[in-house]
């Protein structure tokens, strides 16, 4: 299939304690809608002695206790949950706003982006935060979502030195990637921009503003704006 | 209560609980105790549920002033302590009074010691769980390692009446050559049956990049077959994947980790990630297949020791 979708899922034992569900073999939004779709039905619809369900690009990792279950009982459920996946309601993804100051000192690297592809550092802004980006998945940090969608006109290599600290709220571009930085961090993804919003607040009654299958767009704000939103400790 | 105060914090010090679950599809780590069994005997030796918050411990222990009457044990690594500098054993309780210092020194086998107060340490729970995340700088005493001038408290603990000691039997032997057993894959199709061969009958050394993010190993290289990508589209890891990058050297993934890039051969099983806990650099690893029938026994009798130890130490 064009798409990278298998016909049928591939089961690998992970240790004593996990097994990847493996759902094709591309980057693409429609095996990710699958990978999705089985997390949120197993969500649903537990088997006893589930621990966690990370979903990513192509697979779900799903974490098991074995005192209570085993990898074979665990793979009969998942057999049964594909069958019975389309009778279950996915809820439609939410898309989240996310206001953006880029480039000056919030984006460092936006005039290395326009240059290394022959644009404008202002149509870099407008190719950027056009498109509803799908979060394919979240990890490396808390928070930090793994976006798919970058228009081709941006794609840029990493950083060839990763840098020690990117401070929280960056947004960044790596080759055909693009994602924000929730926490501060060492980071080589190019920085073309940096949100105030909170994307991760362990405080806040809802953590995380967003999850993997979620949709992401970015809004062009000012440097006032920023400190407006910033000093508002907007939640 | 308040507790204690960290005189010296040691060289990396943290709150660590059973850990944070449910969120690594959130992009947050597991953390908690490396080594589990050190950390569980540590809070039964003063009366606490296996799961309590106590003290990881690296390498390089910390010098802590007790605020309070309260018991305490260390486990896991043998560090030398000294209480108000007379020797204190590992692997049995001792109560303190306010004003006692303990002081924990370096390690002399192992690498990660652990110790409990009775009540448990308490710092706020952060996503069900009060494990530092370094890197996520969440969780345990203000989401980073221990610093001199911090003061912990510890929770509402009973005050034992005989100290208690885990019987000798059970103390591991923390050997410099250790053997971790391992299940093939989720990768292990991308490599040659040679490359198998060479992971499972080597011996590798554990390289100065250890620490609970993960341990770098060095050898033998593992090839991969040639036809295969060396690297894979990042998929979620757990406590124990051995990863392959393209130089070949292995490195075992630990519980600040939620993610990896490379080819993962195999799985440590979940009974032998203490071992790993108490590696350091320079010890020798060896890595036995086991099959996951073997695993599941493994890890049943590991049970079944915690159950036996928790009956024979209250």
């Amino acid at each position: 299939m064009s798409n990278g979708l298998y016909e049928t899922s591939r089961i690998h034992i992970v240790g004593d304690r996990g097994l990847l569900v493996e759902y094709g073999d591309r980057i693409d939004p429609v095996v990710n809608k699958k990978v999705i779709s089985m997390a949120i039905g197993l969500e649903h619809d537990a088997p006893a002695g589930v621990i966690e369900i990370i979903p990513s690009y192509l697979s779900l990792l799903i974490i098991y206790d074995p005192f209570v279950t085993t990898a074979s009982v665990l793979q009969k459920s998942l057999i049964s949950l594909e069958k019975r996946l389309p009778e279950i309601e996915i809820p439609p993804p939410q898309t989240v706003e996310i206001p953006v100051c880029y480039g000056g000192e919030f984006g460092p690297d936006i005039q290395f982006v326009a240059e290394s592809n022959s644009l404008t550092v202002d149509a870099v802004v407008r190719l950027h935060s056009k498109p509803e980006y799908q979060i394919f998945m979240i990890g490396f940090s808390p928070g930090f979502p793994y976006l798919g969608g970058l228009p081709k006109e941006l794609h840029t290599p990493r950083l060839k030195t990763p840098r020690t600290q990117v401070l929280v709220g960056s947004v960044g571009i790596a080759n055909e990637q693009t994602g924000i930085y929730p926490v501060t961090s060492p980071g080589g993804w190019q920085l073309i921009g940096r949100t105030p919003l909170k994307l991760f607040d362990p405080e806040r009654s809802n953590p995380f503003l967003y999850k993997a299958g979620d949709r992401i767009r970015f809004t062009p704000i000012s440097p006032e704006e920023y400190g407006r939103l910033a000093g508002k400790g907007v939640k | 209560m308040d507790a204690f105060l960290v005189q010296a914090p040691g060289s990396y010090t943290t709150v660590q609980d059973k850990g944070r679950f449910g969120y690594q599809k959130m992009g947050v780590p597991v953390s908690g105790v490396l080594d589990s069994f050190a950390g569980s005997v540590a809070n039964l030796l003063v009366g606490n549920p296996e799961e309590s918050a106590v003290l990881e411990i690296t390498v390089i222990g910390p010098r802590l002033e007790f605020l309070r009457k309260t018991d305490v044990a260390l486990a896991g690594a043998e560090m030398g302590a000294t209480l108000n500098n007379q020797p204190v054993n590992c692997w049995e309780s001792f109560s303190v009074s306010p004003g006692d210092i303990l002081k924990i020194q370096q390690v002399k086998s192992g690498c990660r010691a652990y110790l409990a107060v009775s009540g448990g340490i308490e710092v706020p729970e952060v996503l069900g769980s009060r494990s530092t995340c370094v890197g996520g700088k969440l969780g345990g005493y203000q989401g980073r390692l221990l610093k001199k001038g911090d003061i912990l408290r510890c929770g509402e603990g009973t005050y034992l009446d005989v100290p208690r000691r885990l019987p000798s039997a059970w103390i591991p032997r923390h050997s410099p050559e250790i053997v971790l057993r391992a299940i093939p894959g989720p990768q292990d199709d991308y490599f040659q049956e040679e490359g198998l061969v060479t992971f499972f009958q080597s011996e590798f050394t554990v390289g100065i990049n250890a620490n609970r993010m993960g341990y770098r190993l060095q050898g033998p290289s593992i090839p991969q077959k040639e036809d295969m990508p060396a690297s894979i589209i990042s998929d979620p890891s757990i406590s124990g994947s051995v990863q392959i990058p393209a130089d070949g050297q292995p490195i075992i993934l630990l519980v600040e980790q939620t993610m990896g890039g490379y080819t993962k051969i195999a799985t440590v099983i979940s009974t032998d990630i203490p071992k790993i806990a108490q590696a350091i650099p320079g010890n020798v690893v060896r890595f036995d297949k086991v099959t996951l029938g073997t695993a599941y026994s493994l890890y049943m009798e590991q049970k079944k020791l915690m159950r036996e130890i928790a009956r024979n130490i209250s």
